[in-house]
């Protein structure tokens, strides 16, 4: 029982394709044509995963595969990925891609759950923790990508759209991402311009996709003790009939 | 029976169908955080669509597990101040509230594990999340059995 519904994405004989996000390509550089005081401008970006601070991909992954590590990367352990692909669902920009056909949904019900593995950017997580830069900034030929603590790289961001007129992306976007960018033009005119679809995120304005359940947090805190002070008022109220 | 019980009676009822309404949306919306209503066309039936909406299921889940946390306090709070000498718990009743229990604490740890800057190690998540899930299992399990078989939660003590 293989529902028809269930799509099988396999890429493995696309792993060349390098102008949108696959399981295989975990990065792509976007480009829009806007104009720049006055003068039309190409622009490229790279895209790739945004790394939340507070990651849906990560938070609401139903098996615990998605992690995130203490310096704010978020990662699938491809070792567990059952590639449901919820992360994708909840992901405000739709960043994993998944490749049927691996992992280790082969291993317990193949036709009733699961349906690969997800797979998106990590950070170069393994490299990072011996001191390493990741791979995308190692090869940028044209230096653009900084890495560092948050905070040090928000001042950065500001400074550099403070010196150029420009605009930031990713200081506010889904509560806060760990990848920010900054511009010459609005994002919402870079928005317009880029090509968007499948593997291909955009640059739209993003709500803080976990703050309407966290913010029930607080109503769980109090539920006990309305629970307790509705049994008391009972207790009382018939210790005063029995009266 | 006179006027108090029925009074009584008519609580009773009130607080076994309100758990009974909570663990159905609980499980319906906890189970819907797995990828399967969709993928097994459950989410086609009309009335059904929320549950393959993955920020719907978790918001109800959340609603739900705060009415279930009331619904437990009251009665553990009303027990121990009005009924513990009248009424005694019976054995299901301890195993369906040592699961209830159970499903409370590691569901208020992943609701605290969904909070921004949260640091529980990932194998503990995974933990919890199996936990939360075998219990649900085990809890549904327990309900049905007892259902089928009759078994209270309590009984009047002899």
């Amino acid at each position: 029982m293989y529902p028809d519904r269930v799509p099988v994405m396999d890429w493995s004989d696309k792993r060349d394709v390098t102008d949108r996000l696959t399981p295989y390509n975990w990065i792509y550089i976007q480009s829009a044509t806007v104009e720049v005081d006055g003068e039309e401008a190409e622009i490229t970006i790279p895209r790739r995963c945004m790394h939340c601070i507070n990651p849906p991909c990560v938070k609401l992954c139903p098996w615990g595969a998605a992690r995130q590590l203490s310096n704010g990367t978020s990662r699938i352990d491809s070792d567990i990925c059952m590639g449901g692909s919820k992360c994708k669902s909840v992901c405000p920009w739709h960043i994993p891609e998944r490749q049927t056909g691996v992992g280790l949904y082969l291993d317990i019900l193949p036709s009733l759950a699961g349906n690969g593995v997800m797979y998106k950017c990590d950070r170069c997580y393994n490299g990072i923790a011996e001191g390493e830069l990741p791979a995308c900034i190692e090869v940028c030929p044209e230096d653009v990508q900084t890495i560092g603590p948050r905070d040090e790289i928000i001042n950065q961001a500001h400074a550099l759209a403070k010196e150029i007129n420009g605009y930031i992306y990713g200081e506010k976007e889904n509560g806060g991402t760990n990848t920010i960018y900054v511009s010459p033009v609005p994002f919402e005119k870079l928005n317009k311009a880029i090509e968007k679809g499948k593997g291909k995120p955009h640059f739209k304005p993003v709500k803080d996709t976990m703050s309407d359940a966290n913010n029930l947090a607080a109503a769980m805190v109090l539920a006990p003790v309305a629970g307790v002070a509705a049994a008391v008022g009972k207790f009382y109220k018939m210790t005063k009939t029995d009266e | 029976m006179n006027k108090n019980n029925k009074t009584q009676s008519n609580k009773r009822s009130i607080v076994r169908y309100t758990y009974m309404i909570t663990v159905l949306f609980l499980a319906l919306s906890g189970f819907g955080q797995m990828p399967i209503f969709k993928r097994y066309y459950i989410a086609d039936i009309p009335g059904l669509g929320w549950l393959a909406k993955f920020y719907v299921t978790h918001y109800i889940h959340y609603l739900f597990a705060i009415l279930l946390i009331g619904l437990t306090s009251y009665v553990i709070a009303e027990y121990l101040f009005m009924n513990w000498k009248r009424i005694k718990i019976t054995i299901s009743g301890y195993i369906r509230g040592a699961l209830v229990f159970g499903l409370v604490i590691t569901g208020i740890l992943l609701v605290i594990r969904n909070l921004a800057g949260s640091g529980f190690p990932p194998g503990f998540i995974v933990f919890l999340d199996l936990a939360h899930l075998g219990l649900v299992m085990v809890l549904l399990m327990a309900g049905l059995y007892c259902i089928i078989l009759k078994k209270k939660w309590a009984k009047e003590r002899l």
